[in-house]
């Protein structure tokens, strides 16, 4: 099945009725599939008007307490950030996709990954947090995509899929699950009508008085320090003992995996670190490996993004080197193999 | 001895937090009182936006959701969409609605989103203090039309129910105004009427409530009332704009052919 499908079915079977979009090369397959689907099913599709009005829809759904999504691609996502800091301070479960595309402006339709800080890093005002997962293939995309709602209920929190264009493309077999696990806990929360049985319930991201507000965004960050406890995601391969360790998430971690086996009849021992969740992001798993002889090196489909939070990590105890591509470029297994070449035998590279 | 008149139990016993004279206070009651009468407080959900009236949510007594700066009536699609037996209403001002939620309203219009908008046309944004909002007429002043809203400076200000109610999805467009005791009871009975053309399944209602701000306007609320009939009515004529007939009602009873 195709990537875009796969998250549509995923978020189908995690129980959302719920979707809102507007077309968006390279993820416009997920809305095509909700369409047919949800008519079919007798579910909410609703093409908006705007990627604005869309994550409104959605944070209007999740308010009302119900399972919703939507998804796009970076210009659209970045009409969509006011929408997601407005959710994350109301504590709404939403779902976001972004299938990642080449930017800035209108850049191009080919796969990237320099949404990261838009994602990663908030992209909407204020202190807040998303979760965000990121698969490497479209059967892990299915897992995620499952687990975004039941992070999302759990913790009243958006949380956001970012693959790339690759990933939304890209036909792979999917095995899915005869039976999801659900978690769906009670919203006795959520405005959707009081029945005149208990006092009336408001969703509201405004908080007029420094204090009130100071004490709202402390309790959500006590939730974050629980995500940061309980959520992260990591894949490690290779690591003990390697020379160089290399940082990748999505197709750019695929790529990695032959270049483990193309360094090791080199005679060079590659390890390789996979965030899953890029937030939380894995610290742990760098700090324990933040000795590895040669260093690290970050690679990315961007000009180095995700390098930040990698030397963060690392926090100077080793050199973190980089190896981008962008403009919808793909970094080459022999390109990145050259690079680790260079780093193994200290010739250098792109120290940042 | 019968109670003739008293607080709706939709609006909540506290004191609103506009300014003296302001009209927004009326315009909750009658929504509070509209919703007591036809007993819907515990199915409601209401949508609060971006304006003076950001925390409705404290005064309204169903469930309420804030909406960000225009985009209520994309929220009370949302809502709408999820809870198909809730009645869902949206409570905006003319800067939310009619500048930067313009896309939001035209198209859950367009729709027919089977919600009701409450509109609050006081021809300027109050809450930012007293900028031109779309509505602003022509020669008023305001603080960024310190000389008077000129239309080849400033264009000029919009009618949104002439302009709804060419949509398909709008099946009742009416404005008024609370501007003096015979004006208010027609505005309850338009928003009466909007949520029962709500209720009935017919689509996309709204009623557009012509309003003062004495603060910005820097007149008294005497004068504002009397500012509003002089000028805001002749340019935003009162009436029904789009009417449909209610579930048992005859097309020409309720003038749906209007
Ligand atoms: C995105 C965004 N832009 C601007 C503002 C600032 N703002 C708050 S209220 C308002 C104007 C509201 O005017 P109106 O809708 O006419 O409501 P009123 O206060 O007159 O009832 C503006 C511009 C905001 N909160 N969010
Ligand atoms: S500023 Fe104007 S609209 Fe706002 S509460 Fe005061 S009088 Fe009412
Ligand atoms: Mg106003």
């Amino acid at each position: 099945m195709k990537g875009n499908e796969v998250i549509a079915e995923a978020a189908l079977r995690a129980g959302c009725r719920h979707y809102f979009g507007y077309p968006i090369t390279p993820q416009t397959e997920v809305a095509h599939y909700m369409a047919r689907k949800m008519e079919e099913i007798g579910g909410t599709f609703v093409q908006a008007e705007s990627e604005v009005a869309a994550i409104n829809m959605v944070y209007g759904a999740a308010s009302a307490g119900v399972r919703a999504m939507t998804s796009s691609s970076s210009p659209g996502i970045s009409l969509k950030q006011e929408g997601i800091s407005y959710a994350a301070g109301a504590e709404l479960p939403i779902v976001v996709i972004d299938i990642v595309r080449c930017g800035p402006g209108l850049g191009g339709i080919l796969p990237a990954q320099c949404d990261y800080y838009q994602m990663v890093k908030g992209g909407g005002h204020g202190d807040y947090h998303n979760i965000v997962l990121a698969p490497q293939g479209v059967q892990e995309m299915y897992e995620l995509v499952v687990d975004a709602f039941n992070l999302a209920d759990k913790y009243r929190n958006p949380v956001v899929v970012m693959g790339d264009g690759y990933m939304g493309q890209m036909m792979e077999a999917v095995e899915f699950r005869d039976q999801e696990k659900i978690e769906r806990p009670e919203k006795p929360w959520a405005a959707c009508g009081s029945e005149m049985k208990r006092p009336h319930n408001t969703i509201t991201s405004i908080y007029i008085e420094a204090d009130v507000l100071e004490a709202h965004v402390r309790h959500m960050y006590e939730k974050y320090k629980a995500i940061e406890e309980n959520e992260v995601r990591v894949d490690v391969q290779n690591c003990e003992g390697a020379d160089v360790i290399i940082a990748a998430y999505g197709t750019c971690a695929r790529v990695t995996k032959n270049v483990i086996k193309d360094a090791a009849k080199l005679g060079i021992k590659v390890g390789l670190i996979r965030p899953i969740t890029l937030w939380p992001f894995p610290k742990k798993a760098f700090e324990q490996y933040a000795k590895v002889p040669k260093g690290f090196l970050t690679v990315e489909m961007s000009m180095g993004q995700m390098i930040d939070d990698v030397k963060l990590a690392v926090n100077g105890q080793n050199n973190v080197y980089f190896y981008g591509r962008t403009g919808g470029n793909v970094p080459g297994q022999k390109d990145i193999l050259a690079e680790v070449v260079k780093i193994a035998r200290g010739e250098g590279g792109d120290l940042r | 001895m019968s109670i003739v008149f008293q607080r709706p139990h939709a609006l909540i016993d506290k004191p609103l937090h506009y300014c003296p004279g302001c009209t927004h206070g009326i315009i909750h009651r009658l929504v509070a009182e509209v919703l007591d009468e036809l007993g819907i407080e515990g199915t409601t959900v209401g949508v609060a936006s971006v304006g003076c009236t950001y925390n409705s949510y404290e005064y309204f007594n169903c469930d309420m959701v804030q909406a960000a700066h225009g985009r209520a009536p994309a929220v009370a699609t949302g809502i709408r969409r999820s809870l198909p037996d809730r009645t869902v209403f949206t409570y905006q001002g003319d800067g939310d609605l009619a500048a930067i939620g313009t896309a939001e309203i035209v198209h859950a219009a367009t729709r027919g989103e089977k919600i009701t908008t409450i509109f609050v046309n006081n021809a300027i944004y109050g809450m930012t203090s007293g900028q031109m909002a779309p509505t602003t007429l022509v020669g008023q002043v305001t603080t960024t039309t310190p000389f008077g809203r000129k239309p080849e400076l400033h264009g000029y200000p919009v009618r949104v129910c002439e302009l709804l109610s060419t949509l398909e999805g709008a099946v009742y467009v009416e404005r008024v105004a609370v501007n003096n005791v015979q004006n208010i009871r027609k505005a309850k009975a338009a928003i009466k009427r909007a949520f029962q053309v709500q209720a009935a399944g017919l689509g996309f209602s709204i009623v557009e409530v012509l309003s003062i701000c004495p603060t910005n306007w820097g007149m008294s609320p005497d004068k504002s009332l009397e500012w509003l009939r002089d000028n805001m009515i002749p340019h935003y004529p009162l009436g029904n704009f789009k009417n449909v007939a209610l579930p048992g009602e005859t097309p020409a009873a309720d003038g749906s052919d209007k």
